[in-house]
C-alpha cells in the first residue's frame, strides 16, 4: 500500500543535490518538493497512540501532504520528513489517538 | 535565399499563403498534438486555419478552447508537461496577458512553441506592427526568433520546435502584424515525410502522465535551491546557441535554406557601416542595400534572427569589421532607448570594440518604413562616419517635426 510513497521518498533522498550539476534539469519533484524535506517547517509534531487507534484511516485520508502512511501491521505512521505539523490528523481522529506535541529541535 | 550546396533533392509544396497560414501549416507539419489559443487580431487567422485542419480531419490536434490568453498559456503548460508537442499563437495585449505564464513555461523547461504576431501595445489602440510586445517578454526565459518573410515564419516554426525540444526551453517565432501576417507570398513547404525525418517525436524530460513515477511540476524551491534552477535555465540558453546553429545548418543541408547563423549578414566585409535590425523591416533594408551598393555606398546589413539567446559573439564580429552601425529599432524601452540598440552596445563594452552606433527608432505602430527611408538613414550615417561626429545617439526617425 505504501510502496509508491516509500519509493518516491527514497528517490528524493538519493537525488538531494550537493552541486549544481546534481540538480535535475527542470524543477520537478517526486510527490512533494524534491529537495526540501518540508518537515523542517513543523512546530508541533503529531504523535500516535496505537492503543487508541482503531485503523479507520481518517487521518491518512485527510493528511494534505501526504505524510501519513499505513504500515504493514495496519497501523498508521507519520513521515516526519514531510509532516508540516498542520494538526488536521489530530483534529479529525475520532478516538483522539493523535496528539500534537511541541517539538524540541 | 540561395540553395546550399549538398542540399537533398526534394519537391517542395509551393503555396501562396499569408504569414499566418504559413505558421499554421508549419504547426500542422510539425505534428503538434495540442493547441490552446485565444483569438486576437492579427493572430486570429493562425488558429482559424488550425481549426480548419481539425474540422477537415487533416490533423489530429486537441484544440482547447479557453477564455483568455493567460488560460491559453496555462493550458499549453499543462499539455506540454504531459509530454505533448504544443503550439499557440498570440499578439500584443494577449502576449502581455500571458506574461506570468511565460515565466512558468520557461521555468518548468517546457518546449512550447508560440507564434507572436508583432503588434503595437495600447493605448492608443493599435493593431499594426511594432516589436515592443515581444521584446517586453525578453526576460521570461523564452527564445525569440524574428522572421523576415513568410518563408521564415514557416521554417522558423519547424526549427523552433527542434531547438526548443533539444534544450527544453520554449521558443517564440515572431512575425510582423499585417506586413507578414496578412500578406500573401509564395512559400515552399516541405513534404510531411521529410519534416518527420527532421523533427522526430518529442522526447520529454519528464511527463505528468507517467503514473508509475509521479511528479509535481513547479513545486516550491526555497532560497537554498531556487538559484541553481535559474542557472540551469541560463545555461540552457547558452547551449541553445550551438543547437540553433546546428539545427539551422541541418535545415540548410536538408531543405536548401541555411539558418546556421544567428545573424544573417550581407555585404559586411568591405562595408563602412551596416544596418542592424530584426524582422520584416530587414526585407526592406536588404532591398535598399542592393540599391545603395549600386550608388556607391559602402553599406551592409545584419539581420538579427535570434534575439534570445542573444548572439553576442556574432555582434562583436560584425562590430569589429565596420566603422558604424545604424541600429533600427521598431520598438522602444521608455526611459532608455531602442531595445536592440541597448543589447548590441552592451556586448561590445568589454570587447573594446567601438564603432559609431546610432539608434533609429522607426516604424512604431505600423508606420511604413520604405527603401527611401533606409536611403535617408544611409545618407545620415555616411555623414556621421565621414565627420566622425555623432550628432545624437537616438533619433526618432519618423517624427513629424
Amino acid at each position: 500500500m505504501n510502496t509508491l510513497f516509500g519509493k518516491m521518498k527514497e528517490e528524493a533522498k538519493v537525488i538531494s543535490p550537493k552541486s549544481v550539476d546534481e540538480y535535475p534539469e527542470a524543477p520537478v519533484s517526486l510527490g512533494t518538493t524534491l529537495i526540501n524535506f518540508t518537515g523542517d517547517w513543523r512546530t508541533f509534531m503529531p504523535v500516535i497512540d496505537e492503543s487508541k487507534c482503531v485503523k479507520c484511516y481518517i487521518c491518512w485520508k485527510f493528511c494534505p501532504e501526504p505524510a501519513i502512511y499505513i504500515k504493514e501491521d495496519g497501523f498508521v505512521a507519520i513521515d516526519y520528513d514531510y509532516c508540516k505539523g498542520c494538526g488536521i490528523c489530530a483534529n479529525e481522529c475520532p478516538t483522539k489517538a493523535i496528539t500534537m506535541v511541541r517539538e524540541e529541535k | 535565399m540561395e540553395k546550399v550546396a549538398g542540399s537533398v533533392e526534394y519537391k517542395p509544396i509551393k503555396k501562396v499563403v499569408s504569414g499566418n497560414y504559413a505558421a499554421a501549416y508549419a504547426a500542422l507539419h510539425a505534428r503538434v498534438q495540442v493547441v490552446a489559443a485565444y483569438p486576437i487580431t492579427p493572430q486570429t487567422s493562425i488558429i482559424e486555419k488550425i481549426a480548419e485542419f481539425i474540422a477537415n480531419g487533416e490533423a489530429d490536434i486537441q484544440y482547447i478552447p479557453v477564455e483568455s490568453e493567460h488560460s491559453a498559456m496555462a493550458a499549453c503548460i499543462g499539455a506540454s508537461a504531459t509530454g505533448a508537442r504544443v503550439f499557440t499563437a498570440t499578439s500584443a495585449q494577449g502576449l502581455a496577458l500571458m506574461h506570468e505564464m511565460l515565466h512558468w513555461a520557461a521555468g518548468a523547461r517546457l518546449p512550447i512553441v508560440m507564434v507572436d504576431v508583432n503588434r503595437a501595445m495600447a493605448p492608443p489602440w493599435s493593431v499594426w506592427d511594432d516589436q515592443t510586445d515581444s521584446l517586453a517578454q525578453r526576460d521570461t526565459g523564452w527564445m525569440q526568433f524574428y522572421a523576415e518573410n513568410n518563408q521564415e515564419v514557416y521554417d522558423g516554426v519547424l526549427m523552433a520546435f527542434k531547438v526548443a525540444e533539444t534544450v527544453n526551453v520554449p521558443a517564440m517565432v515572431v512575425e510582423s502584424a499585417f506586413i507578414l501576417s496578412h500578406t500573401y507570398e509564395l512559400v515552399e513547404m516541405i513534404p510531411q515525410e521529410l519534416v518527420d525525418e527532421f523533427l522526430p517525436p518529442r522526447k520529454p524530460l519528464y511527463t505528468l502522465t507517467d503514473f508509475d513515477n509521479p511528479i509535481a511540476v513547479g513545486a516550491l524551491a526555497t532560497p537554498a535551491d531556487y538559484y541553481e534552477f535559474r542557472y540551469k535555465l541560463a545555461k540552457a540558453h547558452e547551449e541553445a546557441k550551438k543547437v540553433i546553429k546546428d539545427v539551422g545548418r541541418e535545415f540548410g543541408e536538408r531543405f536548401g535554406r541555411d539558418y546556421s547563423e544567428m545573424i544573417e549578414k550581407g555585404y559586411i566585409d568591405d562595408a563602412d557601416f551596416v544596418f542592424m535590425g530584426m524582422g520584416s523591416l530587414m526585407g526592406t533594408v536588404k532591398e535598399a542595400v542592393e540599391l545603395l551598393r549600386k550608388e556607391g555606398y559602402k553599406v551592409g546589413y545584419a539581420k538579427v534572427r535570434w534575439f534570445r539567446p542573444f548572439p553576442r559573439e556574432e555582434v562583436v564580429e560584425i562590430a569589429e569589421s565596420v566603422k558604424g552601425i545604424a541600429v533600427l529599432d521598431r520598438n522602444f524601452s521608455f526611459g532608455q532607448e531602442g531595445i536592440l540598440f541597448t543589447e548590441a552596445k552592451g556586448v561590445l563594452y568589454n570587447e573594446g570594440v567601438r564603432p559609431i552606433m546610432k539608434n533609429y527608432i522607426v516604424g512604431l505602430g505600423g508606420r511604413d518604413f520604405t527603401v527611401k527611408d533606409a536611403k535617408i538613414i544611409a545618407e545620415d550615417m555616411k555623414k556621421i562616419i565621414e565627420s566622425g561626429k555623432l550628432d545624437r545617439e537616438i533619433e526618432w526617425y519618423h517624427l513629424k517635426r
